[in-house]
């Protein structure tokens, strides 16, 4: 017993250390849970460790047909889904607007594709002509103006988006019914300018813009957006006006397509005068 | 006088870690530990056991601020465990004489990057292992303990060149 207590006292300092060290532990033990439940696990880890990384590299070489495996499972799945068939159940209803004796049909359909990080943004739904959907007809959603149809099959459409820098879309303010035509940039899927407003227009920031209805694509005053920046070059007679659009285009889901009933006999008495011409 | 030196610098050492060098994160790996330069700057003379003591509350104190009980306490104990052994092993020529601080100024530069790196990756492979608790990532935390480690020695030989002057006489030399 006197020799224990002589060895410990003449390595003291080793002494020392370990029992500051077991105090450490511890103190590292008693206060963390994830350390302490890692302490445990610690000392199979380590081996359960190097057997996994050995099963890893094994692994890869069966890679390949794993995944053929997987994707003809996905291909069989997909096919099994709600998605997969299509829903012909068509609801449409029109206004007779007395007043102004034009009368809009509007269509119901679903966005199944979309983009908004493109130059040229187009949008698919999930009805074609079946559903009575034909090209040159406007998109609009409860927020405002989506689109217009560009194609059609018997089951899908797709519309040229207004966050395509190919679009133009006949617009006014809503407060003095100035008119002014609405075009995308590309860049930000958020705003877009407002062209041909000349300087002696009086508006504000935050104005209304809506379609003016001329086009006969959309109806007049369905809401486009809102002025968020204006500026101008005095040198230029047209303001450059940044516009807020109404429609959040990365979240579109369900969209109403606009039918013109009187579209071909306005179209043909425009025609017809201007033969006269 | 040089003990209330020293704990002067054992306040400042503690708040720089606690209060800035923690809180600034220069990205996900790299902490610097600059508290440790307390037990680096100790003197020759130091006993032992007032060695350990020292390197263990210095820990602790890093600890409480830090809110990781034992962690910092088992690294820096374990860097004063070896601190003697490293003194013997980098051996210089003046290394005995009286009065003699283990600081650039008065042992050079090479004596002093050998001496302290050695303790500093001895100090952060422990913590980061006590960090880390598990041999999973190991390499992940052996760059860790590499890059933290440079940045630490970095900042040591900076407030080295900061805070001491060349000193002309280097036997009556003290801190």
């Amino acid at each position: 017993m006197r020799n224990i207590f002589l060895f410990i006292w003449k390595n003291y300092f080793f002494f020392l250390f370990l029992a500051l060290q077991i105090f450490c532990f511890v103190l590292i033990i008693n206060n963390n849970r994830f350390q302490k439940a890692a302490f445990l696990n610690s000392t199979n880890d380590f081996f359960r460790n190097i057997i996994q990384k050995v099963d890893n590299v094994y692994a890869y070489f069966s890679l390949a047909d794993v995944n053929k495996k997987l994707a003809e499972e996905n291909a069989l799945l997909r096919s099994k889904t709600l998605e997969a068939y299509n829903i012909y159940g068509v609801k449409s209803f029109i206004i007779n607007d007395t007043v102004y004796k034009h009368s809009f049909r509007y269509i119901d359909a679903k966005v199944i594709n979309n983009s908004v990080n493109r130059r040229k943004n187009y949008i698919t739904l999930n009805k074609g002509s079946r559903s009575g959907i034909r090209k040159d007809m406007g998109v609009i959603d409860s927020d405002g103006v989506v689109g217009i149809i560009t194609d059609v099959s018997p089951n899908f459409a797709v519309a040229i988006s207004v966050l395509n820098i190919d679009t133009k879309i006949s617009t006014k303010f809503k407060n003095n019914n100035h008119m002014g035509s609405l075009s995308w940039k590309g860049t930000n899927y958020r705003t877009a300018k407002l062209e041909d407003i000349p300087l002696h227009v009086v508006f504000n920031l935050g104005d209304t813009i809506i379609t003016s209805g001329y086009s006969s694509i959309f109806p007049e005053g369905v809401m486009v957006g809102c002025v968020k920046e204006f500026s101008y070059d005095p040198s230029e007679s047209f303001y450059n006006i940044d516009v807020e659009l109404s429609v959040d285009f990365n979240k579109l889901s369900y969209v109403y397509v606009v039918d013109n009933l009187m579209k071909t006999e306005k179209l043909l008495l425009e025609n017809q005068n201007q033969n006269q011409n | 006088m040089i003990i209330i030196r020293h704990i002067i610098r054992f306040i400042i050492l503690i708040a720089l870690q606690v209060f800035i060098l923690n809180k600034v994160q220069f990205s996900g790996y790299i902490n610097p530990y600059l508290y440790i330069l307390f037990i680096i700057l100790l003197p020759f003379e130091t006993p032992k056991w007032l060695l350990l003591i020292l390197g263990f509350l210095l820990g602790l104190t890093v600890d409480f601020f830090v809110q990781t009980p034992g962690m910092h306490a088992s690294a820096s104990l374990f860097m004063a465990f070896i601190r003697p052994f490293v003194i013997a092993s980098v051996s210089s020529k003046r290394e005995y004489e009286q009065g003699i601080q283990p600081v650039i100024q008065d042992l050079g530069l090479n004596w002093f990057l050998t001496y302290a790196s050695i303790l500093t990756v001895a100090h952060h492979t422990l913590l980061f292992l006590i960090e880390a608790f598990h041999f999973n990532e190991f390499f992940i935390t052996i760059g860790r303990v590499l890059i933290s480690s440079i940045f630490t020695l970095l900042l040591i030989v900076i407030t080295q060149y900061l805070f001491y002057k060349p000193k002309r006489n280097i036997v009556t030399g003290k801190i």
